[in-house]
């Protein structure tokens, strides 16, 4: 359709055109040395994971550079949807596959912890600084709406030094599903009866306090908490120690009050061994040093999968990530697996061929 | 105002109103100067040679860079131009030439409510068209589903703009003996060009900025990759990854792959523009 | 030479004929060509649409008519309603639309008639750019930027000066309906100035110098002689901004508060459809959470073609 194009549309549309040809030149001869030749494996799923993977997949192309794993992160949603529907190699996803999913996906899947992560209390009261102590009990009712002001007795008898000011509460949540909500309300879960029946446990629910107001991702829900005086919200670990965010101590079930940490969600993780896809929930655990608000993130494979030669180096790659990869995690603000899981990981890995 | 004439009343409130018009369009440009300099302020520290020719490094890894996003984006946005461009100005040309017919009238109607679908339904349509089917992410399903969000607007401007030519020159060729073909082709849309080249700027610019179709389409990747069938980088799904992160030198590059983006929109509007204002008369109605 | 016009011109005919035919053939082939491109098109389009009601058939089946006025959002019980996303999306839509008609059509009246030449195409070169930004960058750029102004500045003058309407009233929040429509103002303020300004220029100068000779003012020519026969193209490209305000997801919703709550107060955090499916779509893995998302989207197409069809009608009717 040659004609279509006018005179005047000419010029510009060639520049266009030779602009493209000479970007792909430029390209092809850029990749001709790189791995063409190379085996790539996709991946899908929780952004969660996401900067983890992108530094421990690039470190393992640099020591075997004829494999490249391409992962992107699409949701955890995202990625049991692709998994299933065999799109990708192996999904990615901060709440394991329940009994429907698994059906759905016919073939039988193995489902392995890799990594874990924690929901910190970040708040913005002017002059007041970091480090406010929040009970479990205090936290659910802010949630539940049933503390609506700063200097609540309930939040000045935990606070004496902190001079609490006059303003109402604004409670941040996730917009949109997410892992980390899942872990936050499984912890309001099993410390409030009322949140259980009320609202339950969820990647996305219907948040009941008045005043709610949502974010979307943890950047998002950052966001707001630092723009609104007078906001509480929870946020991913690695979020809250990049952004320097005010965030406080939540008292876990032995009483000790703490920060969210590599070191205290790992004790968290480190309680339970035995963690597998039907049993996963680590909040609220009982330890002196465990942190309150920890949660598993899983990646899903198929146990037979079609090609051997790709199940292989799935395999292979999987079995690094769980074990040898873990301490790259800390360079990124991630808590590594506890030995006692990496155990547990690598004997379901086992299973597959 | 009794002192004044009814003419001098009226001078005033013309000047009155030409000033309020040059103070809107004043302020639409300053805020989009503003955003700009947001922009530029906190990704102008990313632009740099690795930046624009290394692939995408790890967080806490110097030396990152977008330069498969920028090749990707350039095959995914070209190849759904080549795709969306020609059908769109053709049935925006069906449509204003022969508007009269019923068709005409529904079809236009179709093109914009489709102009209203939100981006993501369809990147799910090219998801469950071109990419379920197959098993398999490419970066022609992404180029599918930009093109479907690019017809309307091309459609829509294509046929306004034809309409606007006027009759007697469509009715001069025909007396003169051009057959339809010719007078469609080598009158009417040369006359509207200006108008055409307008819509496919917009949908140029609006396609560039989108996210949402890619997450199921085009998937993304960290590696060089040129060919259509494979799930491709995207300078636009790059930006969104690295804004979403906790990571500071990631939020930097993000607004440099923002800064990027707007700049070679800019660079093409101003060629087309230049071209078209080039092959004109005057600045009103060419042929007139 | 002549010899030679001569048995040229007896040659002639015959080439004329099959020249004729030649024409007539490739007219022939032009219309069918166009034909079959609207016919492509429609495909597509019905495509999408059998797609949509495909995918939403099990939410409609669940849910029924109820769906749209039930104002519960509880993946956890998988109870589903519409009513608060339909009320926020026509909101921020409709607000927005007429905001970015009157600064967008006022603006490309300046542009087109009254500016220097240079300047004309500067300043609607800058304006079309705001159509390139990224919708995360709008996103962004509202969360940081715009939401707190609307915080500390534009919501309290309101407040003080119209708060005796219900809209103007309430807790005033930085993310809120408020923020949102005027971040889609700014997105689909360039689509309306840019079309506007082509339909304009392309007016030929004799109406103007008619208007001019007997006597009006610039301003007269310009909004009662030239506007008035491009009223019918700046309802079209009014149409087509408003398909992309209700459309647009990211910067919606970083920018809405996402409360899936109807409230009259325009300073309260608000909810639209695109930005729900855009949320939780990536996440959701229950068949009928999934459906849901998709029956939204269908009704969103359903609204969007209630509301077009209206604005065609009323040119139809009101427009000559």
């Amino acid at each position: 359709m040659k004609q279509i194009e006018s005179r005047g549309c000419r010029a510009p549309r060639r520049f266009a055109v030779g602009l493209l040809r000479g970007g792909v030149f430029a390209g092809a001869l850029a990749m001709a040395p790189a791995a063409f030749a190379a085996t790539q494996i996709v991946g899908a799923g929780s952004s969660f994971d996401f900067p983890f993977f992108s530094k421990a997949f690039y470190s393992y192309t640099e020591k075997h550079p004829d494999v490249t794993v391409n992962y992107q992160s699409i949701g955890s949603g995202g990625g049991i949807q692709q998994f299933t529907a065999k799109t990708v190699d192996f999904g990615a996803s901060d709440v394991p596959m329940d009994a429907k999913e698994l059906e759905r996906a016919k073939d039988p899947v193995l489902q392995i912890p890799i990594t874990l992560g924690g929901a910190g209390v970040a708040y913005n009261l002017p002059g007041i600084a970091k480090g406010m102590k929040l009970t479990r009990e205090v936290i659910a009712d802010i949630y539940l709406g049933k503390i609506t002001k700063w200097n609540d007795p309930a939040i000045a008898k935990l606070n004496p030094g902190m001079k609490l000011p006059d303003m109402a509460i604004t409670v941040v949540h996730r917009s949109d599903g997410s892992g980390t909500t899942y872990i936050f309300t499984d912890f309001l879960s099993r410390v409030s009866l009322e949140w259980k029946s009320k609202v339950g446990t969820n990647k996305d629910v219907q948040w009941p306090a008045p005043s709610s107001v949502g974010g979307k991702g943890n950047e998002g829900v950052a966001g707001l908490v630092k723009q609104t005086p007078g906001s509480i919200g929870y946020v991913e670990l690695a979020y809250l120690l990049e952004n320097q965010l005010t965030y406080a101590q939540v008292q876990n079930k032995a009483g000790t009050y703490l920060y969210p940490a590599v070191d205290t969600v790992a004790a968290a993780a480190a309680t339970k061994p035995n963690v597998s896809s039907t049993d996963f929930s680590i909040v609220d655990t009982a330890c002196a040093q465990c942190y309150a608000i920890s949660g598993y993130s899983w990646v899903m494979l198929y146990k037979t999968p079609a090609d051997p030669a790709r199940a292989k180096l799935v395999k292979e790659i999987m079995t690094w990530l769980a074990t040898s990869a873990q301490p790259i995690a800390k360079t990124v603000d991630y808590v590594p697996l506890p030995d006692n899981v990496q155990k547990q990981a690598l004997s379901v890995l086992s299973q597959m061929q | 105002m009794s002192g004044f004439s009814i003419a001098q009343r009226r001078k005033l409130n013309s000047q009155l109103w030409i000033a309020i018009c040059g103070v809107f369009a004043a302020a639409v440009a300053v805020i989009l100067l503003l955003i700009m300099g947001y922009i530029i302020r906190e990704g102008i520290s990313a632009i740099s040679v690795p930046f624009l020719t290394h692939l995408p490094r790890p967080t806490g890894i110097a030396g990152g860079g977008v330069a498969n996003g920028i090749v990707g984006t350039l095959i995914i946005v070209g190849i759904g131009a080549l795709m969306a461009f020609p059908a769109g100005v053709l049935v925006g040309t069906y449509l204003a030439v022969y508007s009269h017919k019923r068709v005409a009238q529904s079809l236009s109607f179709v093109a914009d409510v489709l102009a209203g679908v939100p981006s993501i339904a369809i990147g799910i349509y090219a998801y469950a068209l071109l990419v379920e089917p197959f098993r398999h992410f490419s970066a022609l399903s992404a180029s599918f589903a930009f093109a479907v969000l690019m017809i309307p607007l091309v459609i829509r401007t294509t046929e306004g703009a034809i309409a606007l030519v006027p009759r007697e020159l469509r009715e001069a060729a025909t007396a003169l003996g051009a057959p339809e073909s010719k007078v469609v082709l080598k009158i009417l849309v040369v006359a509207a060009r200006a108008g055409i080249v307008t819509g496919l700027l917009l949908s140029l610019a609006r396609v560039t900025g989108e996210t949402a179709p890619l997450l199921f389409t085009a998937f993304g990747s960290q590696y060089w990759e040129l060919s259509p069938a494979q799930p491709m980088a995207e300078l636009s799904l790059q930006i969104f990854t690295y804004a979403i992160s906790p990571y500071a030198d990631w939020h930097t590059q993000a607004w440099g792959g923002a800064l990027l983006l707007i700049v070679a929109v800019f660079v093409l509007s101003v060629l087309a523009r230049l071209s078209v204002l080039f092959g004109r008369e005057g600045r009103h109605g060419g042929t007139a | 030479m002549t010899e030679q016009a001569i048995a040229a011109a007896a040659a002639a005919p015959l080439s004329r004929r099959s020249l004729r035919r030649a024409e007539r053939i490739g007219s022939k082939i032009f219309v069918a060509a166009l034909q079959a491109s609207c016919w492509l098109f429609l495909l597509i389009v019905g495509g999408l649409v059998a797609e949509l009601i495909w995918g939403a058939r099990l939410s409609l089946r669940t849910f029924g008519i109820g769906f749209l006025w039930s104002s519960q959002w509880n993946p956890v019980t998988e109870q589903f309603g519409a009513l608060p996303f339909i009320y926020g999306t026509v909101v921020t839509s409709v607000i927005s639309l007429v905001l970015a008609a009157i600064v967008g059509i006022l603006a490309a009246i300046y542009l087109a008639e009254f500016a220097p030449r240079r300047v004309g195409a500067y300043l609607g070169l800058l304006i079309e750019l705001l159509a390139a930004v990224p919708s995360i960058v709008y996103g962004l750029w509202g969360l940081f930027v715009l939401a707190p102004i609307v915080a500390n500045w534009i919501g309290p003058v309101l407040q003080d000066t119209l708060g005796f309407l219900p809209v103007f009233q309430g807790t005033i929040y930085g993310v809120n309906t408020l923020t949102a429509a005027l971040i889609l103002t700014l997105m689909i303020v360039p689509t309306i100035t840019a079309i506007t300004r082509d339909l304009i220029t392309a007016i030929p100068m004799r109406m103007r110098e008619a208007a001019l000779a007997l006597g009006a003012t610039p301003w007269e020519t310009a909004f009662k002689v030239v506007l008035p026969s491009v009223t019918r193209g700046i309802i079209g490209a009014c149409l087509l901004a408003f398909g992309r305000a209700l459309g647009e997801t990211i910067a919606t919703t970083m920018v809405i508060g996402n409360r899936p709550v109807i409230s009259a107060s325009l300073f309260a955090p608000g909810y639209t459809i695109a930005s729900v499916i855009a949320n939780e779509f990536t996440e959701a893995t229950s068949d009928l959470y999934l459906s849901a998302l998709i029956e939204l989207g269908l009704i969103l197409l359903v609204v969007s073609l209630i509301v077009i069809g209206m604005g065609r009608l009323m040119v139809r009717l009101f427009v000559r």
